[in-house]
């Protein structure tokens, strides 16, 4: 409250108003006790300025509740967010998943503004899919989120896959190396459901995501927000290995993959 | 799921996230790109939630969102291809709200009237006024003590009381 009393009072009110002007806009704001509001309404009896003051702050609410409604989010936006928070209602995984994601916004209309919302969120999903990895790991990793289906079985984790996505992604287990496999996760990745199989070295979870596409074999070591994000391709698959786990150990669970036949 | 609930949690505040996101960014473009980053950031942040007054929660997210748009904003605005530093300048009524307030659009100069005040205090009046928030949620929305939320609220609207008198007393005098 020492903000309020410090820094407004108009010049010439007398201090009595100014103690007073806070409690007419508590009172229009239904924020007032019964107390306070017989104080103030014994003020207002006797003081003609701060009567007018509650009759203009009464005026200016009535105007604005009265000109300025809530704004409806644009259909788009609630078509993009549902068809991302809904994927188990959406349909089935088709190729075209991250072309789905933008025809909501096309369909809204024409015009300069759908093609400046395009450009805003077309480069942000296409070139830093390691952010949305990073904050599909985080998301995972609260409690009872981490699998989809939990299995240190290559042969259970790979046909749970079947009919979720696809593609059918390669599962290997390499528990006698220290990275055992704990099972697997279906993820959203630029608006198309990707595969995740669940890894860990002792206490550190690795998420490796999977999906089909080209890119270099050699692996690449990333960070985003305090996490290892390492990338490399094989057979047509690129693979993304996300984990809070050091970077030479991280590169060795990427090497066991790529000696892997 | 997880993303269930949380849709079952959020969207039925899609539009009040929508509606701060406009009035702090003044350009619907941004804001909906921001509502969209906040509402994915909600969701990574949902386990922490505890359930109570879900629209103050993901409006404090959604704030914070716009805010750092705002920031970055700032930060490129002698970029000549930045669509959002342009729109910024054709929000701003600049230093002559008076214009904006004569004739028959009695409608948008309030709407102009407000636009112009500073963020911090654009929040108190969107978030109290079209939100009908107490203030004890506005302080929770953004990040300060409810006394200050009173003295923003206060400031703001003796701020467009008096761009409203300006206006009135030119009127008369033209």
């Amino acid at each position: 409250m020492t903000d309020a009393t410090a820094s407004f009072p108009p010049a010439g009110v007398p201090p009595a108003c100014e103690e007073m002007q806070l409690l007419i806009q508590a009172d229009l704001d239904g924020e007032l006790d019964a107390a306070a509001t017989a104080v103030l309404a014994a003020h207002l009896r006797d003081c003609a300025g701060c009567a007018a003051l509650q009759r203009e702050l009464a005026n200016l609410s009535g105007r604005l509740h009265a000109e300025l409604r809530p704004e409806a989010a644009p259909a788009s936006l609630r078509r993009a967010l549902e068809a991302r928070l809904a994927p188990a209602a959406a349909a089935p995984p088709a190729p075209g998943g991250f072309r789905r994601r933008l025809a909501p916004l096309l369909s809204f209309g024409a015009g300069a503004a759908i093609a400046a919302s395009l450009a805003l969120m077309l480069p942000r999903t296409g070139a830093d899919p390691d952010g949305e990895l990073v904050a599909g790991h985080i998301r995972a990793l609260q409690p009872g989120h981490l699998t989809d289906v939990a299995s240190s079985d290559q042969h259970t984790v790979k046909p749970w896959f079947d009919g979720r996505i696809d593609y059918a992604p390669p599962v290997m287990d390499f528990v006698a190396q220290g990275f055992p496999l704990v099972g697997g996760r279906l993820d959203y990745i630029g608006g198309r459901p990707v595969a995740a199989l669940v890894y860990r070295r002792d206490k550190h979870p690795i998420d490796l995501f999977v999906w089909p596409s080209q890119g270099s074999a050699e692996p690449v070591m990333d960070t985003r927000n305090g996490y290892n994000v390492l990338r490399w391709a094989r057979d047509g698959m690129a693979f993304r290995a996300v984990s809070d786990l050091n970077a030479k150990e991280l590169a060795d669970f990427a090497r066991l993959w790529q000696g892997a036949s | 799921m997880n993303e269930a609930e949380f849709a079952r949690v959020a969207l039925p505040h899609l539009d009040a996230a929508y509606t701060l996101a406009r009035w702090l960014l003044r350009d619907p473009v941004a804001a909906e790109d921001v509502v969209q980053d906040a509402m994915l950031r909600a969701l990574t942040y949902f386990a922490g939630f505890r359930g109570t007054n879900a629209r103050a929660w993901l409006l404090q997210i959604v704030r914070n969102t716009a805010y750092a748009r705002m920031a970055q904003r700032r930060g490129v605005q002698e970029e000549p291809l930045d669509p959002d530093g342009k729109h910024e300048h054709l929000a701003d009524p600049g230093g002559d709200p008076e214009a904006a307030l004569q004739g028959a659009e009695v409608v948008s100069a309030l709407h102009r009237a407000l636009a112009a005040l500073p963020a911090e205090l654009r929040e108190c009046v969107v978030l109290r006024e079209l939100e009908e928030m107490s203030y004890r949620d506005i302080a929770r929305v953004t990040g300060v003590p409810a006394g200050t939320v009173m003295s923003r609220l206060f400031r703001a609207r003796q701020m467009l009381l008096r761009i409203g008198r300006d206006a009135g007393a030119k009127e008369r005098t033209a």
